[in-house]
C-alpha cells in the first residue's frame, strides 16, 4: 500500500481545515501557509520518488476496487505536475508573508490557497473522468473566492467572466462525461479507454473526443477559448495571479493531455490535426495580444496563452519527442510564469503601478531585481543556456521531424515576438528613466516585511537556471513520462491489472 | 431584521430545541437510512435562522455559543480526520472502520469513521450557512 499518491491531497485539505479554526490569528496562519505548503512540497516530492521507482502508483480509495470506486492514478506526468504545485505553492506562501495583506487573510485568503492546491493536486492525481469534473469545480470555487479578494469594482469585472466561462466549460465536460457514460458504462478512465478500443462507432467517440477538447479548451485558455484570461488575471492580488497564472490554466492542459493520449487515441489523424491548428492560433494570439498591451500583468497573461499553444503543440505533435518537449514546456513554464507575476509585484510595491508608460529606472535603483527579471524574460523568450531554450528546441525540433513545417515556423515567429516583448517590459520598466511629471513612489522593499518577497523571486530564478544547465535528470523525467502517454495499457494494467484477472 | 411578531417569536423559541434535536436524528439515521449529515445540518442551520428572523442576529450569535466560522473549521478537520484510520491497518485512506460494542442500556452499538466523516460534513453545512447568512444580516442592519 502506497500512501505517498493521497497525500498531496490529504495534506493541504488538512492545513486548509486547521487554517480555518484559527481563523482569529494571523500569525498561526501564515505559519501554517509556509509550513503547510511546505510539507506538501515534500509529499510530492516523495511521491515523484515512487512514481520513479514504480512507474504507476495506484490507490483504491476507500477499499472500493477499481472500475466501480474512485482511483487515484500517478504516473510520471502527474507526478511531475504535483510536484510543481507544491513548489508553486511554497513560493506563493512565503510570497504572501510580505504581499497579502491584513484584509485578504481576514477575509480566508490562507484557507482558500490550501483549498486551491488541494483541488490542482486532485485534478492531477484522480483517475476517474467524474472526479476530475469535482476537482474542477473545486478549483473554480477556491479561485473565484481568491480573484474577489479585496471586491474592486474591476475584480468583479474579471471574475464574472472568469466563472461564465469555466460554468459554461463544466457544462460541457458534464454533457462529454455522460454520452461517455452512455457509451461505455465506466467513469474509471483506464476503464473507458479499454472499453473504447472496443467501440466500432469511432465517429461518436470523435465527437465525445470534441466536446472534451472544448471544455478543457476553455480551461486551458487555448485558442478560441481564452478571452476570460485576459480579462482576470491581472485584477487580483499579485500572489493570486502567479498562483493562477502558473497552475490553473496548466491543468487544463494536463486533462488535454490525459485524455487525448489514454482515452482519445483511435483517430489521431484527425483529432491531432485540430489539436494542432488549435494550438498554433493559441500561440499567435497570445503574442499578438501581448504586443499590443502597455499594463505589465496584461502582457504576461497573454504569454500565458501563447505559451499554452507550444504545450499543445507537443500534444498534437504525437511524437515520442514531441511529448517529451511539451512535457519540458510545462515544467519550465509554470516556474518562470510564476516567477515573472511574482516580479510585476515587487516593482508594484515599489511604483504603485503595473502601467509600463508610468514606470522606469528601477535598473539604476535596484540592479539586482533587473538580473532577476531578465532570468525567467530571456528564458521565456527561449535564449540558450536557459530552461526556456530547451523546451522550445526540443519541440521545434519534434515538429521538424514530424514535417509539420508551417507550425514550426509558426512557433519561431511567436518565440521572436515573445523576446519582442519581454525587451518592452525590459525597457520600460527597468531601462529607460523615470518619466517626468509622473511621482515615481520609491517604496523601500529590501528591508522590513517586504524582503520575503524577494526569497520566492530568487529560489524560482535559480530553478529556471539550475533545469537549463543541468537539464539531463529533468529530461529523463519528461521522457519516462512521454513513453508512458504513448503506451496507455501500462497506464490501463497499472489501474485494472487485478480486476481483469 | 427584527420581524415583531409575536407568533414567529413564541413559535421560534420552542421550534428551536425541535429542530436541534431531529437535526441530530437525521444525522444519526443517515448511515443506512434518508438523512445524514449534509441534510441534518441545513435543518440544523434552518432551526437558528429562523431564531435569528424572530429574534435579531446578536441574539442568534448568542444563541449559537460558538463562531460559526469555528464550526467550520472543526467540520473540516474532521472530515479530513476520518479519511486517516484507515492507513493505520495498512488500508487506503477513507477506508471505512468498525468498532462495535456492547452498551448497558442500548445493546449493541456500532461506530464508524464514516459516522466521524458525517459529523463532520453536519458542521460544515452549519458553520458555512451561518456564516453567510449572519453575515448577510449584519450587513442589512
Amino acid at each position: 500500500m502506497m500512501m505517498s499518491v493521497a497525500l498531496p491531497i490529504i495534506v493541504p485539505l488538512l492545513v486548509g481545515a486547521l487554517s480555518v479554526m484559527l481563523w482569529r490569528s494571523h500569525f498561526a496562519q501564515r505559519a501554517l501557509g509556509v509550513l503547510g505548503t511546505g510539507l506538501m512540497l515534500a509529499v510530492s516530492v516523495w511521491l515523484l520518488a515512487d512514481t520513479w521507482e514504480h512507474g504507476h502508483v495506484v490507490m483504491e480509495m476507500g477499499s472500493w476496487p477499481a472500475p466501480f470506486g474512485i482511483v487515484l492514478v500517478s504516473d510520471m506526468l502527474a507526478a511531475i505536475m504535483v510536484v510543481l504545485t507544491g513548489i508553486i505553492g511554497f513560493a506563493t506562501a512565503i510570497y504572501s508573508l510580505s504581499g497579502i495583506g491584513k484584509m485578504s487573510e481576514k477575509f480566508g485568503y490562507y484557507p482558500l490557497l490550501h483549498l486551491l492546491l488541494a483541488g490542482v493536486n486532485g485534478a492531477f492525481l484522480t483517475g476517474d473522468i467524474f472526479n476530475l469534473y469535482v476537482w474542477f469545480e473545486v478549483m473554480l470555487v477556491a479561485s473565484f473566492a481568491l480573484l474577489i479578494l479585496g471586491g474592486e469594482r474591476a475584480q468583479m469585472e474579471g471574475a464574472i467572466k472568469y466563472v461564465t466561462l469555466n460554468l459554461l466549460s463544466s457544462m460541457i465536460f458534464l454533457t462529454a462525461i455522460g454520452l461517455t457514460y452512455g457509451l461505455t458504462g465506466t467513469l474509471n478512465m483506464a476503464d473507458i479507454a479499454d472499453k473504447l478500443s472496443t467501440v466500432e462507432d469511432t465517429g461518436l467517440v470523435t465527437v465525445i473526443a470534441m466536446l472534451y477538447l472544448v471544455a478543457f479548451g476553455v480551461k486551458a485558455a487555448a485558442f478560441p477559448f481564452f478571452f476570460w484570461l485576459p480579462a482576470s488575471y491581472h485584477t487580483p492580488k499579485v500572489a493570486v495571479s502567479a498562483l493562477f497564472a502558473a497552475l490553473l490554466t496548466k491543468v487544463g492542459v494536463y486533462a488535454l493531455y490525459r485524455v487525448f493520449t489514454l482515452i482519445f487515441n483511435q483517430e489521431v489523424d484527425y483529432t491531432h490535426e485540430i489539436l494542432l491548428w488549435v494550438a498554433a492560433a493559441t500561440m499567435l494570439t497570445g503574442v499578438l495580444g501581448a504586443a499590443a498591451h502597455y499594463e505589465f500583468r496584461r502582457i504576461l497573461s497573454f504569454h500565458i496563452i501563447s505559451q499554452i499553444g507550444y504545450m499543445i503543440m507537443g500534444l498534437a505533435l504525437f511524437t515520442p519527442l514531441a511529448l517529451v518537449g511539451g512535457v519540458f514546456y510545462i515544467m519550465h513554464h509554470i516556474i518562470v510564469k510564476a516567477n515573472l507575476f511574482l516580479i510585476s509585484g515587487i516593482t508594484f510595491v515599489m511604483k504603485g503601478t503595473h502601467e509600463l508608460k508610468l514606470m522606469g529606472g528601477i535598473y539604476r535603483t535596484h540592479p539586482m531585481l533587473g538580473v532577476l527579471f531578465l532570468i525567467p524574460a530571456l528564458s521565456l523568450a527561449g535564449l540558450p543556456p536557459l530552461s526556456g531554450f530547451f523546451a522550445k528546441f526540443i519541440i521545434i525540433r519534434a515538429g521538424i521531424e514530424a514535417e509539420a513545417y508551417w507550425v514550426v515556423a509558426v512557433a519561431l515567429v511567436v518565440g521572436l515576438l515573445t523576446l519582442y516583448s519581454m525587451i518592452k517590459i525590459w525597457a520600460e520598466v527597468f531601462w529607460k528613466a523615470q518619466p517626468e511629471g509622473v511621482e515615481g513612489e520609491t517604496l523601500d522593499v529590501t528591508s522590513g516585511p517586504m524582503i520575503w518577497m524577494w526569497v520566492p523571486v530568487i529560489m524560482l530564478a535559480l530553478m529556471t537556471v539550475a533545469i537549463g544547465l543541468y537539464g539531463e535528470p529533468i529530461y529523463q523525467m519528461a521522457l519516462m513520462s512521454a513513453e508512458q502517454l504513448l503506451d496507455p495499457s501500462q497506464y490501463i494494467e497499472a489501474v485494472l491489472g487485478e480486476a481483469r484477472q | 431584521m427584527n420581524m415583531h411578531s409575536l407568533i414567529l417569536r413564541t413559535a421560534g423559541h420552542f421550534l428551536l430545541p425541535l429542530l436541534l434535536l431531529f437535526s441530530v436524528f437525521l444525522l444519526l439515521r443517515g448511515h443506512d437510512e434518508p438523512g445524514g449529515g449534509f441534510i441534518g445540518g441545513l435543518v440544523a442551520a434552518a432551526a437558528i435562522l429562523l431564531y435569528l428572523f424572530s429574534m435579531d442576529t446578536e441574539s442568534a450569535r448568542k444563541v449559537l455559543r460558538v463562531d460559526p466560522r469555528d464550526l467550520l473549521g472543526a467540520g473540516m478537520v474532521l472530515a479530513v480526520i476520518s479519511a486517516i484510520p484507515g492507513v493505520f491497518r495498512g488500508q487506503a485512506f477513507f477506508t471505512a472502520q468498525w468498532w462495535e460494542f456492547t452498551a448497558p442500556i442500548f445493546g449493541e452499538m456500532k461506530l464508524s469513521t464514516v459516522l466521524i466523516f458525517d459529523i463532520g460534513v453536519y458542521l460544515v453545512v452549519i458553520g458555512s450557512v451561518l456564516t453567510i447568512m449572519l453575515n448577510l444580516a449584519e450587513a442589512e442592519d
